[in-house]
C-alpha cells in the first residue's frame, strides 16, 4: 500500500467518520437499527450541492445539510414512536421517500460542483498544504470535535437519559423520561451527523449523486463493529473513539483489498459489497473464536 | 392521599379472550398507609398497580393523587409522583450505566433534564452515604457497571432509586418474588426501613401470606378484578395465615372448583 493510498483511506475514513458515529448512536446506544442513513447521506450531499450552486457559502451549506438530516431522522422517529411502525420498517419508509425527495432537491440524478468553492478548497488555500494531506486533516479535525462533543453530551443528564432509553425503556420511563421524545431526537441527531458526512463527501468528491447512499448502513455497521472488535467498547467514550477509528480501518481494509492482485485476478470496486459483507462476518465471528481459544487454553 | 374511583380495565376487549382485569375498583388510601395486596394469579393485583403507574389507559375510573387528578397523565409524567420497584430485578436499573449514573438519573426523577453534568462531584458523597445503608459494600464501587451486580444487589439499588427523591406513592410489585429467600428477606427489611423512615405511602403486592400480614398497616385481597377483603389496624395485627387461607378457599368454593376437586 502506497502512502498516497493511505492518505486516501484516511480522507475517506474521516469523511465518512460522522456517518459511522451516527450509525453507532442509533445502532448501539439507542438499539434502533436505522436504515434512514442510506437516504440521509445523499440528502446531505444534495442539500449541500444545491446550496453551493445557489451561491451560499460551503460552510453554511453543511449546516443546512445537518438540519435536513435531523428532520429526516425525526420523521423516522415519529413513524416509530407515534405511529407504532416497527423501527426497521419506519426507517426503510423514510429512506425510500428520501430517494424521491433527493431527486426533487437536485432536480436531476447528480450534480457536479466543478469550479465551485468547497470547504476542501478553502482549507487547502488557507493552510497552503497539498490537498492529499490537507483534506484528511480538515475532516479529521471535524470528526475529533464531534467525538469530543458527543463524549461530553453522553455524560450530561440528557445523555444519560439517552443511554438508558436504549438500554432499559421501563427503567427510564419510571424515572420520568418520555422515551418517545428521546428516540425522535436521538434518531434525528444520528441522521444530522450522517447528512453532515454526506455534505463533506460531496464537497470532497466534487459531486452529489442520488445513488451515493446505497450501502451506507452496511459500511457504517462494518466500521462500528471493526472499531469495537479492535479497540474495545468498555465505556461510551472508548466506544465513540473506536467507532471513528473503525471508520478509518474499514477504508484502509478496502484500499488494501483493492490493491490485491493474485496473478491475473484483481479485485474491482464492484466487489466492494462482497468484501464489506465478509469484513462484517469476520468481525462478528472473531470474538467467538477468541473466546473458544481462551477456553481451550485454560 | 390517594382516591381511586371506579377503576375498570379489560384486556382483549370485544374478543373471545376478553379478560376483565379490574372491575369497578374503589380504594381510599390515607397518607402513610402501607398496604399489602394479595390475591390468586390473575386476580388483578399487578394490573391494579400498573394502572396506577399509568402503564396503559383505563377503560373507566379516576385516580386522584394528593389532590391532583392523574387519570390522563402518561406513565413518564406520573413517575414524578410515583416510585416503582418491579418483580424483575433487572427492570429497575440501567445495566449499561454505572451505579452512580443510575443514582444520578433517579435523583432527577420527574425533574427537567438539561446539559449539566449527569453525575456531580457533590452528589457522590450523598450516593455513598445512601448506598452504605444497604450494607452490600457497593458504596465503594460507584463507577462499576450496574450490569455486573447480582439480582439482589440490583433490586436493592432499585429500591434506593425509587425512593431517592421521596415519592408521593411507592408501588412494589412482588419485588422479592424473583430473589432467593435470604436476599428477598434483606430487600424486605430494607423496604420496611425506608417506608418507615420516610413515612411513605406504599402499595405492595405479594404472594407470601406471612409478608402480607407482617408488613404494613392494611391488607387488601383481590379476586376477579375486585377488592374482596380490606383489613386494617388491630384486626390486621391479629390476622393469621389460616384466616387468609380460609378466605381463599371460600372464594374458590364460590367458583365451584377447589384444588381437591381438581386433584380427584
Amino acid at each position: 500500500m502506497t502512502s498516497y493510498a493511505l492518505y486516501g483511506a484516511l480522507e475517506q475514513g474521516f469523511a465518512y467518520g460522522l456517518m459511522v458515529i451516527g450509525v453507532y448512536l442509533t445502532f448501539r446506544i439507542l438499539d434502533f437499527p436505522d436504515l434512514t442513513v442510506d437516504g440521509s447521506l445523499p440528502l446531505g450531499a444534495a442539500v449541500s450541492a444545491v446550496a453551493i450552486t445557489a451561491g451560499y457559502s460551503p460552510v453554511l451549506s453543511i449546516f443546512m445539510a445537518t438540519c435536513a438530516g435531523f428532520l429526516a431522522g425525526v420523521v423516522t422517529g415519529i413513524l416509530n414512536t407515534k405511529f407504532k411502525i416497527l423501527h426497521l420498517l419506519a426507517s426503510i419508509l423514510t429512506m425510500i421517500a428520501l430517494y424521491s425527495i433527493n431527486l426533487r432537491i437536485m432536480g436531476r440524478p447528480n450534480m457536479t460542483l466543478l469550479g465551485k468553492d468547497t470547504v476542501v478548497d478553502w482549507f487547502m488555500n488557507t493552510t497552503q498544504i497539498v490537498p492529499y494531506i490537507s483534506t484528511p486533516i480538515l475532516f479529521g479535525v471535524i470528526c475529533v470535535i464531534a467525538v469530543v462533543v458527543l463524549i461530553w453530551f453522553m455524560h450530561t443528564e440528557l445523555g444519560l437519559a439517552f443511554l438508558a432509553t436504549g438500554n432499559n425503556k421501563q427503567m427510564i420511563t419510571s424515572q420520568g423520561v418520555n422515551t418517545d421524545t428521546v428516540i425522535i431526537c436521538g434518531v434525528g441527531l444520528s441522521n444530522a451527523l450522517v447528512a453532515t458526512s454526506g455534505a463533506l463527501v460531496a464537497q470532497n468528491q466534487g459531486a452529489a449523486d442520488v445513488n451515493m447512499g446505497v450501502g451506507t448502513i452496511i459500511a457504517g455497521l462494518a466500521s462500528v463493529i471493526i472499531g469495537e472488535t479492535v479497540f474495545g467498547d468498555k465505556t461510551i467514550s472508548r466506544a465513540l473513539i473506536a467507532a471513528l477509528l473503525g471508520s478509518i480501518l474499514y477504508r484502509v481494509a478496502i484500499a488494501l483489498a483493492l490493491g490485491l492482485k493474485l496473478g491475473s485476478f484483481s479485485i474491482t470496486p464492484s466487489d466492494l459489497n462482497l468484501i464489506t459483507a465478509l469484513l462484517v462476518i469476520f468481525a462478528l465471528v472473531m470474538p467467538q473464536v477468541k473466546k473458544k481459544l481462551i477456553a481451550r487454553r485454560a | 392521599m390517594i382516591s381511586i374511583k371506579g377503576l375498570s380495565k379489560a384486556f382483549h376487549k370485544g374478543d373471545v379472550n376478553e379478560v376483565i382485569a379490574l372491575d369497578n375498583v374503589n380504594l381510599e388510601v390515607k397518607d402513610g398507609d402501607f398496604i399489602t395486596i394479595i390475591g390468586s394469579n390473575g386476580a388483578g393485583k399487578s394490573t391494579f398497580l400498573n394502572a396506577l403507574a399509568g402503564s396503559y389507559p383505563l377503560d373507566a375510573g379516576r385516580v386522584v393523587l394528593d389532590n391532583v387528578d392523574i387519570t390522563k397523565w402518561p406513565e413518564y409524567k406520573r413517575a414524578a409522583l410515583i416510585g416503582r420497584v418491579f418483580q424483575d430485578p433487572l427492570l429497575g436499573t440501567c445495566a449499561g450505566a454505572s451505579i452512580e449514573q443510575n443514582l444520578a438519573m433517579a435523583l432527577k426523577r420527574g425533574k427537567k433534564r438539561g446539559l449539566s453534568l449527569g453525575v456531580r462531584g457533590k452528589d457522590r458523597e450523598f450516593f455513598k452515604e445512601k448506598l452504605s445503608v444497604l450494607k452490600l459494600g457497593i458504596e465503594d464501587r460507584l463507577k462499576t457497571q450496574t450490569g455486573l451486580l447480582s439480582g439482589g444487589q440490583r433490586q436493592a439499588l432499585t429500591m434506593l432509586m425509587a425512593t431517592l427523591v421521596r415519592p408521593h406513592l411507592l408501588l412494589l410489585d412482588e419485588h422479592t418474588a424473583a430473589l432467593d429467600p435470604k436476599t428477598g428477606g434483606m430487600i424486605l427489611d430494607l423496604t420496611a426501613e425506608i417506608v418507615e423512615s420516610q413515612n411513605l405511602t406504599a402499595l405492595m403486592v405479594t404472594h407470601n401470606m406471612n409478608q402480607a400480614i407482617s408488613m404494613g398497616n392494611r391488607l387488601i385481597m383481590f379476586h376477579r378484578g375486585e377488592i374482596v377483603l380490606d383489613i386494617a389496624g388491630e384486626e390486621k395485627k391479629n390476622l393469621k395465615v389460616e384466616d387468609l387461607l380460609r378466605r381463599f378457599s371460600e372464594l374458590r368454593g364460590e367458583e365451584g372448583v377447589s384444588d381437591r376437586m381438581l386433584l380427584c
